[in-house]
């Protein structure tokens, strides 16, 4: 066996040995109640944020020396381009952010003794979505897409004295199980059909391909559709509100931007790879197109009706996932590095959203709409930078919402989608009016009992840091685009 | 021999029955057979088209093998959330977990 096949898996061993330092720390490090005492909370988690901070500038860029070639490992299961190390990095600096967001409700008397399992089961989720991005094989797609949603449904029950929690749990698994099991019979259809699983092989197969055509398009239409449950993109999106109002509020922000995320890359990866030919391509293009549309539009008109704000970041998650595909339109090499530089723009911003609810959350108990009156009165800084991110995420110029809305745009017009374009358009003047909702709530209305004036903790402060530079400087900053670019490749 | 239409009706059949019982059914645990079902539906499709077409690899037995025993990971964490709903509710019909909608 040749050992240097390892080398191509520098993130994911990387991860991993993140995991087991974790895992063994925990073990030593969580203190048992003595002598009638509560347990006392471990300092797992900032050896937890380190570790992952240490990982995340350890496999920040790629280092090959051909941007843009393949390499494999393990007879093809295994691959890896330059820009799959760009989206893992997206993916772990969301982590980090989501663990430095963690750390203040981690410290609850009911939640210390379950600390360590937190930071390993996220970590998990994060391998998992690795293998997913990186899977040239049905086989370690599927297994990747699994380890990164089945401990997830764990993450979400994680409340375990709250029912809500408990609830939004059994919503999750029980419909990540069905879409899985759609995902699966569309992937049996398409290896009945050519007899492989490599997605290199099933696209020559594919090419050309004139009787089994109508198989081939039912495999196709299972598998965007499992993968639609995973974006939540519109017809499948029923379990997303439910799951996000129910879930943990730092759980909710992982589960809007981490896993939709990979799972909106992997998407465009495969069908890119395994159904480039010309009469599938129509096909899964005039799929997406509806599935976009519905999305966007639907979304939008429940996100104006929603009151707790969790709900209303669930529909504006699947808003923005819709906006994340629209760069998938067409698979060229531009909707990649749209697709990537969309999803890190809405991580920064959609996190530092959370990051303020989180800790509002913790601090006075309140979620809903209502009770973000007056927040500008009594918390001037927070409200400030709420009133940013949210800018971001409607696409108000200067901040980077706008570019990366501009980029997707571009690059779906470019594939010769202008009426989805249009489409898109006038949603993002719809999506300003709710997003301006809270803005509103905050700076206009008046309240009787505002959130009281509160002091953040330092980990807050760290997260909420990292997602303002990211949403002013990643916007003006024009390096970032232009440096994703080099990796980008497309279909042909 | 039996050819390979009846096993890919008896598949498709499964498959469809999970997915009528995943909709219709009003107990989580009931569902969750469903599932199984739909589950076992695409393992048998796997299983017989590498018999019967693509003899020549084991991609399909062993994706069955594997989608077998992720599923079985997927029921425990399935039942533990529901037992955790049930220490709760004292019930798992599906009726009952409504305190969020819309």
């Amino acid at each position: 066996m040749d050992y240097s096949q390892f080398l191509f898996m520098r993130e994911e061993l990387s991860l991993l040995a993140v995991i087991l330092i974790i895992f063994i720390a925990d073990l030593f490090m969580s203190k048992e109640p003595r002598d009638g005492k509560p347990a006392q909370g471990s300092s797992i988690g900032i050896v937890a944020c380190i570790l992952l901070g240490i990982h995340t500038l350890a496999n920040l860029v790629p280092f090959c020396e051909d941007m843009k070639i393949e390499q494999t490992a393990f007879g093809g299961m295994y691959v890896h381009t330059a820009m799959m190390t760009i989206v893992k990095s997206v993916l772990n600096v969301g982590t980090l952010v989501v663990f430095l967001m963690a750390n203040g409700w981690l410290q609850r008397a009911e939640n210390r003794v379950k600390q360590g399992e937190f930071y390993i089961i996220t970590l998990f989720t994060v391998l998992g979505m690795y293998f997913m991005i990186s899977s040239g094989h049905f086989l370690m797609f599927f297994i990747g897409l699994e380890l990164a949603s089945v401990p997830l449904a764990a993450l979400i029950a994680f409340d375990k004295w709250r029912y809500e929690s408990a609830e939004a749990g059994a919503k999750f698994i029980l419909l990540a199980l069905f879409s899985s099991a759609l995902l699966l019979y569309g992937v049996s259809l398409i290896y009945g059909i050519t007899g492989t699983l490599y997605f290199g092989q099933i696209g020559a197969i594919l090419t050309g391909l004139s009787d089994n055509l109508l198989l081939a398009v039912l495999g196709l239409t299972l598998f965007i559709a499992g993968m639609g449950f995973k974006i939540s993109l519109v017809p499948f999106h029923l379990w997303t509100a439910d799951t996000y109002e129910g879930a943990p509020t730092v759980v909710t922000g992982y589960l809007s931007v981490v896993s939709k995320g990979s799972a909106a890359f992997v998407l465009m990866t495969v069908l890119m790879k395994a159904f480039a030919d010309t009469t599938l391509s129509s096909q899964w293009n005039i799929g997406l197109f509806w599935l976009i549309v519905a999305s966007i539009t639907i979304a939008n008109i429940f996100a104006i009706q929603q009151k707790n704000l969790k709900r209303f970041m669930a529909f504006s998650a699947i808003s923005q996932a819709g906006y994340l595909v629209l760069a998938v339109m067409g698979g060229t090499a531009q909707g990649m590095t749209a697709l990537v530089y969309y999803l890190l723009v809405y991580m920064v911003a959609d996190l530092g959203v959370f990051a303020i609810l989180n800790v509002v959350e913790q601090k006075s108990g309140k979620i809903c709409m209502d009770d973000y009156n007056g927040l500008y009165e009594t918390n001037p800084k927070l409200a400030f930078l709420m009133t940013l991110c949210l800018f971001s995420l409607a696409g108000i110029p200067p901040f980077a919402g706008m570019f990366s809305k501009f980029f997707v745009f571009m690059a779906a017009f470019n594939a010769g989608y202008q009426w989805l374009v249009l489409i898109a358009l006038v949603n993002t003047v719809i999506s300003l009016y709710y997003y301006l909702l809270i803005v509103k709530a905050m700076y206009i209305n008046k309240s009787d009992s505002p959130v009281p004036a509160f002091k953040s903790d330092a980990y807050t402060k760290i997260a909420l840091v990292i997602c303002i530079a990211g949403v002013v400087l990643a916007g003006i900053i024009g390096v970032a685009y232009n440096y994703i670019d080099t990796f980008a490749y497309g279909m042909e | 021999m039996i050819q390979l239409n009846y096993i890919l009706i008896l598949s498709a059949v499964m498959m469809f029955a999970g997915i009528f019982g995943f909709l219709t059914r009003r107990s989580t645990l009931a569902i969750l057979l469903s599932i199984e079902l739909m589950l076992n539906a695409t393992d048998l499709n796997f299983a017989v088209f590498n018999r019967m077409l693509w003899q020549d690899g084991h991609e399909g037995y062993f994706f069955a093998l594997f989608s077998i025993a992720i599923t079985a990971a997927e029921s425990a964490i399935a039942i533990a959330i529901m037992i955790n709903v049930y220490r709760q509710l004292k019930d798992i019909s599906v009726g009952k977990l409504e305190k969020m909608k819309f």
